[in-house]
């Protein structure tokens, strides 16, 4: 068949589409979440402009302060200023965490319709995989892997792609399991089509808003493994500042400023909050009725 | 049918708010059931039959709410019954039939237990006395074996026999009407003949009245004394079984009639009803079928449209029925009665 | 097929998984280019402790030849030996692991505890004011850092609130260990429980919302009879699937949190195994990990099937 009797052909099976650019600001959850990850974002990005120190900079005659109009944060047990290590944290722990969920959202996307789709021996082999995988827990797994690989962001990446792919994997499997049973899959195979185009073209489109909504507690989890990656002294190293080893520092004063300790963790919550939100949202938004 | 009639539901208003707008399941239904008669309700998917029973023994799924009307049970209104009384009147007065019920029989309790439930609640049966009873039940819906069968689980049953336990199930308190909600659509056809069969017996043995609500015209014809049809929520005619099979009085039943296909001669072609069901939130004004009706005239598009009575028991919705009279004198519908 | 023999099939569906998981530990050292026993001891080792763990581990020796040295080594239980302790890693582990294991008992424990009910007050009205309530725990409690949560526990209750709790070790005797690992249990149940909020509510609310709920119903059964007799049994064979599923997340949860509360577990092994780069014991801990997660769910199944009669006929 000719590319243009393909499309033509594609024009005339009729597929489920969801009204997502109509309803998403009359969803409340959806936009508190934009707003409260949209905030948070932005002060990560401008950190460099809007943060008063420099968040390395130790300040030994004025450690533990109390807040006040120089540091409104007040400052950490090396007199560095709270705040301005806040705003740097985030733009490591936000990067990390973001990016940390594409390659496993790639991997896990592509070889989930590939099982789900041709079944049998590619199947059966991805999954048997995915079950070793997953018989570890998911955080022991990563933490020996960061051990073998070494501390740093980039070995965290792999890490986490190397584990976090089977989620993705699965919800994939799982839905192009039953949409290639659905009427517009036999039309398009009837047609001639394809298979890879079917995929692609038709499947995919329908089956991947399951995983973006998973990312985006997927994305959530990264962040917290980073933190906590941060915390155990096994992720981002110092002198960059990371909630985790903020929170890990303020631990040993917490009898004296137990902010130290608090405030970084409340910015991982808030930020977990927004991005569960926009995760609801889009469920909401992107099943059909 | 002089006695009273058992059931008695009076325009009956069933609605489901749905967040694209609310669906009009049911608008205007009424229909009676006397003592010991065999009731169809008869329409395709959608049309709202399955609803309006539900909506009798008060159990909408939700959202769905009763907006209007009244389902008077011996005189004793079940819309504005308390949830005690609706209580009482379920299993004890009236009972339902599931269509599917490998679904809708508990999957981790034996069967057994299931039909002697009934009874310890509502008739205070002990333990042994309600599994005597579940037993005799069983047999008396044709169940082999029925203490082996007793204590099985659903998933160990076939689709035939599991249909036969919910049978038990509803006929263990000794009810008046029972509900049956396509009972034979997911069996196959040979088992269907069983069950109706039975469903047929039972009724003779036991005096309950029986209400069948299903698409396939030929269950219909097979069990029912009378029978009302069901378009988009709304009844468009009632009658004997005869009378509307042999000569229907609403294009609709008219189409529905004709587009069974006929094994007994070579037809043609298959007719078919064009067009689809009318979306329920947004019904088309006037007569809901016009926009699918061969006999539709001007005065179709607008107006209301209740059940007009042509005779004794005998009623449709169609102001021009004399069309389809005619058209039934011109090739008459031949249907296995 | 009745019990043991649905026991031995299970058993022998994990064998596959098992070898997986070993061959995954195995190659966790040869995932590194260069010279692995190098890059575990570090820059600055000596070339007489390289050249011994060479000779340990056989690294001049083929992959094949290699791992069937680690088999052969696993199935008589043999781990290797610590770096660090100079003792047999399987020592090591062992003597930690009455540790770990209390922590993960008790801490799935109190999580239903506190999961199961607010579940349940959800589910019980769909949509109603207490369900969206409920529902709110687990849209923020998902962001929380386990060990975060750990800390402002012990702020809260051990070191403002006197001696109540103490704020770090194991404790003595029965109670004594009931004592002490309430807190870090308590950390452990609040970072599962929005998970196990989430879904239990949801399947819950399947179950209520099931076929044969509405006939008991249209039986004329009372409510509470329903929910007992019918709804009951059906939700705890989800909530034991649930809960198996989301041991992995627990499991690794206890490492942290081991971490905060100064733990003698397993998972403090292993943090202090990797900063001491002593491969073995780190080697060793993550697959008992495995091993311990794998028998879980293996557990899990076991149970789930004797609630649910449909389970042992496929």
């Amino acid at each position: 068949m000719t590319v243009a009797a393909d499309t033509f052909v594609e024009a005339q099976i009729a597929e489920p589409r969801h009204g997502f650019r109509t309803r998403w600001y009359r969803t409340p959850a959806f936009v508190a979440g934009v707003i409260i990850v949209g905030t948070i974002l932005t002060l990560a990005i401008l950190a460099p402009v809007i943060a008063p120190y420099d968040p390395t900079k130790q300040d030994l005659q004025n450690i533990l302060a109390k807040p006040s109009s120089a540091h409104w944060l007040g400052t950490d047990q090396l007199g560095r200023d709270v705040w301005s290590r806040m705003l740097y944290a985030a733009r490591i722990d936000l990067r990390v965490g973001f990016l940390a969920v594409l390659l496993p959202f790639v991997i896990g996307t592509t070889l989930g319709a590939v099982a789900g789709y041709y079944g049998r021996f590619g199947d059966t082999l991805v999954s048997r995989i995915a079950e070793v995988v997953v018989a570890f827990p998911f955080f022991v797994l990563v933490i020996a892997m960061v051990f073998v690989l070494g501390p740093g962001t980039r070995n965290i990446y792999l890490a986490i792609t190397v584990v976090g792919w089977v989620s993705y994997m699965r919800i994939i499997r799982g839905e192009v399991l039953v949409a290639k049973r659905q009427e517009y899959t036999l039309a398009a195979q009837a047609a001639g089509l394809s298979n890879p185009r079917i995929i692609v073209r038709h499947l995919l489109p329908n089956v991947i808003t399951q995983a973006i909504v998973f990312a985006m507690s997927d994305i959530v989890l990264d962040i917290l493994l980073i933190v906590t990656l941060g915390y155990l002294g096994l992720g981002i190293q110092p002198p960059t500042p990371d909630w985790g080893t903020m929170i890990a520092d303020g631990q040993t004063f917490i009898t004296v400023k137990w902010q130290l300790s608090t405030i970084p963790g409340v910015a991982v919550v808030i930020t977990g909050l927004g991005l569960s939100l926009i995760g609801d949202g889009l469920a909401d938004l992107l099943r059909p009725e | 049918m002089n006695a009273a009639p058992l059931l008695d539901v009076r325009d009956l208003r069933v609605e489901l708010p749905l967040s694209r707008g609310t669906v009009h399941a049911v608008e205007g239904v009424s229909l009676t059931v006397g003592p010991g008669e065999a009731f169809g309700l008869v329409g395709e998917s959608g049309c709202g039959k399955s609803m309006t029973l539900r909506a009798i023994m008060g159990l909408l799924p939700r959202p769905g709410q009763i907006v209007g009307g009244q389902v008077l049970f011996e005189g004793e209104d079940l819309v504005t019954a308390s949830p005690g009384r609706l209580r009482q009147i379920r299993g004890g007065s009236i009972a339902m039939i599931f269509q599917e019920p490998m679904t809708a029989l508990n999957p981790v309790m034996r069967v057994g237990d299931q039909i002697a439930e009934g009874p310890q609640v509502h008739l205070g049966l002990s333990r042994t006395a309600a599994r005597q009873r579940a037993l005799d039940l069983m047999r008396r819906v044709g169940i082999p074996d029925p203490v082996r069968r007793a204590s099985a689980y659903p998933h160990e049953l076939s689709g035939g026999l599991r249909q036969r336990i919910m049978i038990a199930i509803a006929l263990s308190c000794d009810p008046q009407v029972i509900l049956c909600d396509e009972p034979t659509t997911a069996l196959d056809v040979t088992i269907q003949d069983q069950i109706l069969k039975l469903l047929l017996n039972l009724r003779r043995e036991f005096g309950v009245s029986v209400v069948f609500v299903t698409h396939d015209l030929a269950v219909v014809a097979e069990t029912c004394e009378r029978l009302a049809v069901m378009y988009a929520g709304q009844i468009v005619e009632t009658g004997t079984v005869d009378e509307v099979f042999r000569a229907p009085r609403h294009p609709y039943t008219l189409g529905l009639l004709r587009s069974v296909p006929d094994f007994d001669s070579v037809q043609d072609s298959l007719s078919a009803i064009q067009g689809a069901p009318p979306d329920l939130v947004l019904p088309p004004p006037g007569c809901r079928f016009h926009p699918r009706c061969p006999f539709a005239q001007e005065d179709c598009i607008s107006g209301e449209f209740p059940l007009r009575p042509l005779s004794a028991g005998r009623a449709t919705a169609c102001i021009h029925s004399d069309a389809c009279a005619a058209d039934v004198a011109r090739s008459p519908v031949v249907v296995d009665v | 097929m009745d019990m043991p023999a649905y026991v031995a099939r299970r058993l022998l569906q994990m064998v596959p998984v098992v070898l997986g998981v070993t061959i995954l530990v195995f190659f966790m050292i040869h995932l590194v280019p260069g010279d692995p026993a190098r890059t575990m001891l570090g820059v600055h080792a000596s070339p007489e402790r390289v050249a011994l763990l060479h000779k340990e581990w056989g690294l001049d020796k083929s992959l094949l030849v290699q791992y069937k040295l680690f088999m052969s080594r696993l199935i008589h239980g043999d781990l290797g030996n610590s770096l660090f302790y100079h003792v047999p890693a399987r020592e090591l582990i062992f003597d930690r692991l009455p540790v770990t294991l209390w922590l993960i008992g008790y801490g799935t424990g109190l999580s239903i505890l506190i999961a199961l009910p607010l579940a349940a007050i959800a589910a019980s009205k769909r949509d109603a004011a207490r369900d969206h309530v409920v529902r709110v725990v687990p849209l923020i409690g998902l962001g929380f850092p386990s060990f975060w949560v750990g800390i402002m526990l012990l702020l809260a209750f051990g070191l403002n609130m006197g001696r109540l709790f103490p704020v770090g070790g194991y404790g003595t005797g029965f109670a004594g260990h009931v004592r002490a690992m309430f807190l870090p249990a308590l950390t452990v149940a609040i970072a599962i429980s929005p998970i196990l909020i989430r879904s239990l509510r949801a399947s819950l609310l399947n179950v209520l919302e099931s076929d044969y709920i509405t006939t008991a119903r249209s039986k004329g059964l009372p409510e509470r009879h329903v929910l007992i007799r019918h709804a009951l049994r059906n939700a705890v064979i989800s909530t034991v699937t649930i809960l198996g599923v989301n041991i992995g997340y627990l499991v690794g949860g206890t490492l942290v949190i081991e971490q905060v509360f100064a733990l003698p577990g397993v998972g403090q092994l292993m943090i202090n195994s990797i900063f001491q780069r002593d491969f073995p014991v780190v080697q060793g801990v993550t697959l008992a990990f495995a091993i311990l997660v794998v028998i879980v769910y293996l557990i899990t199944d076991i149970v789930h099937s004797m609630l649910d009669p449909r389970v042992r006929f496929e």
